[in-house]
């Protein structure tokens, strides 16, 4: 199609082919944008919603482009294919400086615009807090910040190769995170092996924890449900395994369920490193070298593991 | 060929001259001819492609149920720690620097590199580091398990105790291939810098050459990071030192600003001569000039300058501030304006063209649209909210396939068909090419399509088992894993037997602009030898009616009857 170059006056053709074609992807764009939002699990923590939504943008804004892009080049192979035996040239256009300029600014102006977004979304996350270095075997609680706006907390997280265990306030210990809904919490992450990651997907949110630093991390879940905590970062053979619930409740029941745990006697939690590496043990240790896994968490409240979780 | 093309001092060379008897052993001596040492490189990287994908194979097999029920954790972890390894620093550099080899000095009209005896000792570090990394397979405890990354403290944790164990030698294998990178790089730099033809300014050098000295740059400005961590990772590892080790103080975060200080850029040390091959072989096979070829150009150090101050992009949810977080996603941002300008320019360069769907051709469209593809994706996951979430998840690993196999890999495809009569003599055959790039194409799309979704449902990448709702997207992901494995058998044939006996290449079968096109098919040792072209045109100028070079009507006669 490079009927536009040698006439005058507006070629209504294109200009209506062309019209026509934005509006379609636009529609197209903006539906993908709607779409983007069944491909999450559940939005179960105040920053959800607004990742999501930023998602949703950049889907629309990706789809634009992809739509666009590709629609070009469809063209080009419908319309611009040599014949056999076809061995002349294209028309030999070298450029043209203000088509250049146009997609520089527009493309900078786009991703400044995402960024500047990105960021005020950032803001409204409120997660990550203050991280603090320790020495490993001097109390790591003694240097955390704790959030002031948190209701609930400072809750322990602590990563283990391979399993969690989280203390609360009081001293219980459970393998299971359970949380109150629409309630700030505060959470100090500590490892002493080596890197995990605190992550919940339903939450949309994800935290390294890091050895030889504590790190305040705060978030307010706001759906009830089971949702899965997986560890997001390679920590050694039964990563993978390396897994728990996070459980929101309403307040009445966390508080009983605190109540109730509390008396619990400590037991072993939540290990499932463990097992599998026992399996290995009994099965003549074959596959290549681990480090054994650290003991199960003594704990009140062990979980279970079997319950089926909602994302 | 007659011998009285040659230089009476390439006769008396050790090596033999393209043509004579012996002449296969000199692919396995210490041959100091770049087009030799270039074709060493890519059969020994594409050997390497097939170990990779045959580790992938298994990784993708272990993934198509959600147990850990086909390999042992630990041996799925040492599995997908090599394949990354094999497919990083044992096919795509060395192909890549393969590819250097044979198209620099040609592109350029140069009789060799600068520092060919440099150049083969290159080369040559890349079998034994090869070798360093398969023994791993073979020593107590196994190979490296801890990614690709080697993040401490996991890479330190050395269960065995032992002093040598596959960790070490990943590390050794890993500086190695730094000392071997680093001595390429500064081969080809010098080579373009100092070694063009009469006439050939910055601004007459093909795009390829511009995007090899762009990514060479990087290498050398990035390659000291990687190498440095490397050796202190080494250190904490073998001699107790704690440069990254908690216990001792240290902080495992500092390794991580090592390791993407050079990582990050080392993508662009890839995709950049890709891009260039995009601009060979699109406008070759659209038949117009390239679209804005000097903003293409300086768009490639662009995006070599920007390529250095992004790497915390990485670190978003590592342990990194706030502040980190919003200045590394700004500059991050700003990387898709000079890779948009070359994406419309290619765009516009097939707007209009005369398009013949040969091999390379279909491969660069097809690695076109997944470029486009994983740079959308790329926005994505440089914006600090969405990559909190998808980091470290399947996300990702789907959006790095789609740059590294499904638009860097598929180009390194194109280059190798479109420079195979060149280089060998013979033509391919565009069947089986075309069959090649079917299979490939629908695979790489299936395997890493689907993917996206499991990242963005929370699925984590590097495991080994998974919870069952993700079973769907693996299914067909490892699917289409197992369908590139068979899109080799087109390949390896097509290769073997073009090489063997296929038609012979005349000199430029492609109507094709370049230097290299005006050399016989395969070139002789010292390419355009003494009589050196003066280059009087852009390169590119396809339908403009005029010479590249002054007297092109002598050399193209001239390579017609050597």
């Amino acid at each position: 199609m490079t009927t536009t170059t040698n006439k005058k006056g507006p070629n209504i053709r294109a200009i209506v082919i062309i019209s026509v074609a934005v509006a379609l992807n636009l529609l197209v764009a903006f539906q993908m944008a709607r779409w983007s939002y069944s491909w999450f699990p559940p939005q179960a923590s105040s920053a959800a919603p607004y990742v999501d939504d930023l998602f949703a943008l950049e889907t629309g804004i990706g789809s634009f482009l992809w739509f666009g892009l590709t629609g070009v080049i469809g063209w080009t192979l419908l319309f611009n294919r040599a014949p056999k035996y076809d061995e002349s040239y294209g028309e030999p256009i070298e450029g043209n400086n203000r088509l250049e300029i146009t997609w520089t600014v527009i493309p900078t102006v786009i991703v400044f615009a995402i960024a500047i977004y990105s960021m005020q979304v950032n803001d409204k996350l409120e997660a990550l807090g203050p991280k603090h270095k320790y020495a490993i075997g001097s109390d790591p609680v003694a240097v955390a910040a704790v959030d002031p706006r948190a209701t609930v907390g400072p809750i322990d997280v602590i990563a283990r190769q391979w399993s969690w265990e989280f203390i609360y306030p009081d001293g219980v210990r459970s393998s299971e995170l359970h949380l109150p809904i629409n309630q700030r919490v505060n959470f100090r992450l500590i490892s002493e092996d080596v890197n995990h990651s605190f992550y919940v997907p339903a939450f949309r949110l994800k935290q390294d924890i890091i050895p030889g630093s504590v790190i305040s991390y705060s978030l307010t879940p706001t759906r009830e449900g089971r949702f899965r905590l997986r560890d997001a970062m390679f920590s050694g053979a039964y990563f993978s395994n390396n897994q728990t619930d996070v459980i929101v409740e309403s307040p009445e029941s966390f508080s009983s369920w605190l109540k109730t745990t509390a008396k619990k006697p400590l037991q072993p939690g939540l290990s499932p490193g463990s097992e599998l590496y026992a399996k290995r043990l009994a099965t003549g240790d074959k596959g290549w070298a681990t480090v054994p896994p650290a003991p199960a968490p003594m704990v009140n409240d062990p979980g279970d593991a079997s319950i089926p979780h909602d994302a | 060929m007659t011998s009285t093309n040659f230089d009476p001092r390439i006769l008396k060379a050790p090596h033999p001259v393209p043509g004579a008897p012996d002449n296969w052993k000199r692919f396995l001596s210490f041959n100091t001819d770049a087009k030799v040492i270039g074709i060493q490189y890519i059969a020994t990287s594409l050997l390497f492609l097939l170990v990779g994908g045959l580790l992938a194979m298994i990784v993708r097999g272990e993934l198509i149920t959600p147990p850990a029920d086909l390999v042992d954790p630990t041996v799925y972890n040492g599995l997908y720690t090599m394949h990354g390894t094999v497919m990083l620093f044992l096919f795509l550099f060395p192909v890549l620097n393969g590819l250097n080899n044979l198209l620099i000095p040609t592109m350029i009209g140069a009789p060799d590199m600068a520092f060919p005896r440099l150049n083969a000792a290159a080369f040559w570090l890349v079998p034994v580091f090869a070798v360093l990394l398969m023994g791993s397979f073979f020593i107590p405890g196994g190979p490296a398990q801890a990614g690709w990354w080697s993040y401490p403290p996991i890479s330190i944790q050395n269960p065995l105790g032992h002093f040598i164990n596959g960790e070490q030698i990943w590390l050794l294998a890993v500086a190695l291939s730094g000392i071997s990178s680093i001595f390429g790089a500064i081969n080809f730099v010098t080579t373009i810098i100092r070694m063009r033809a009469p006439g050939m300014g910055f601004f007459k050098m093909p795009l390829y050459c511009w995007t090899a000295w762009g990514a060479q740059t990087i290498q050398l400005i990035g390659l000291p990071a990687l190498t440095g961590g490397a050796i202190m990772l080494l250190f904490d590892l073998s001699f107790g030192t704690s440069f990254f080790r908690p216990e001792g103080g240290g902080d495992p975060v500092l390794y991580q600003h090592f390791f993407w200080f050079y990582s990050h850029p080392a993508v662009y040390v890839m995709v950049l001569p890709v891009f260039g091959i995009f601009s060979e072989v699109f406008t070759c096979y659209a038949r117009k000039p390239l679209f804005g070829y000097k903003f293409v150009a300086l768009a490639s150090f662009g995006i070599v300058f920007l390529s250095l101050i992004v790497w915390v992009h990485h670190m978003f949810y590592t342990g990194t501030p706030n502040w980190m977080r919003i200045l590394f996603m700004f500059t991050t941002m700003t990387i898709a304006v000079p890779t948009g300008v070359k994406v419309f320019a290619w765009v516009a360069t097939l707007w209009g063209g005369k398009l013949r769907l040969t091999t390379p051709m279909l491969f660069c469209l097809g690695g076109l649209l997944n470029f486009i593809f994983a740079g959308i994706t790329g926005v994505m996951l440089g914006t600090v909210p969405i990559d909190i979430h998808v980091g470290n998840t399947y996300f990702v690993v789907a959006h790095f396939h789609y740059v590294i196999f499904n638009a860097i890999v598929l180009g390194v495809f194109a280059a190798v068909y479109h420079w195979f009569p060149k280089f060998t003599g013979h033509m391919y055959y565009e069947g089986l090419g075309k069959l090649h790039f079917v299979l490939t194409f629908v695979g790489c799309t299936l395997n890493w399509l689907p993917l996206h979704w499991a990242g963005l449902l929370g699925m984590p990448r590097r495991v080994a088992s998974y919870d069952p709702e993700f079973a769907i997207w693996n299914v067909i992901a490892s699917i289409g894993a197992f369908m590139l494995g068979v899109a080799a058998i087109p390949f390896i044939l097509n290769m073997v037997s073009s090489w063997a006996r296929g038609p012979k290449s005349p000199p430029n079968p492609w109507g094709a602009i370049g230097l290299e096109w005006l050399l016989p098919s395969p070139p002789p040792a010292e390419n355009f030898e003494d009589d050196v072209p003066t280059v009087i045109n852009n390169p590119y100028g396809y339908g403009l009616c005029q010479s590249q070079v002054v007297d092109e009507e002598y050399y193209i006669q001239r390579a017609k009857e050597a």
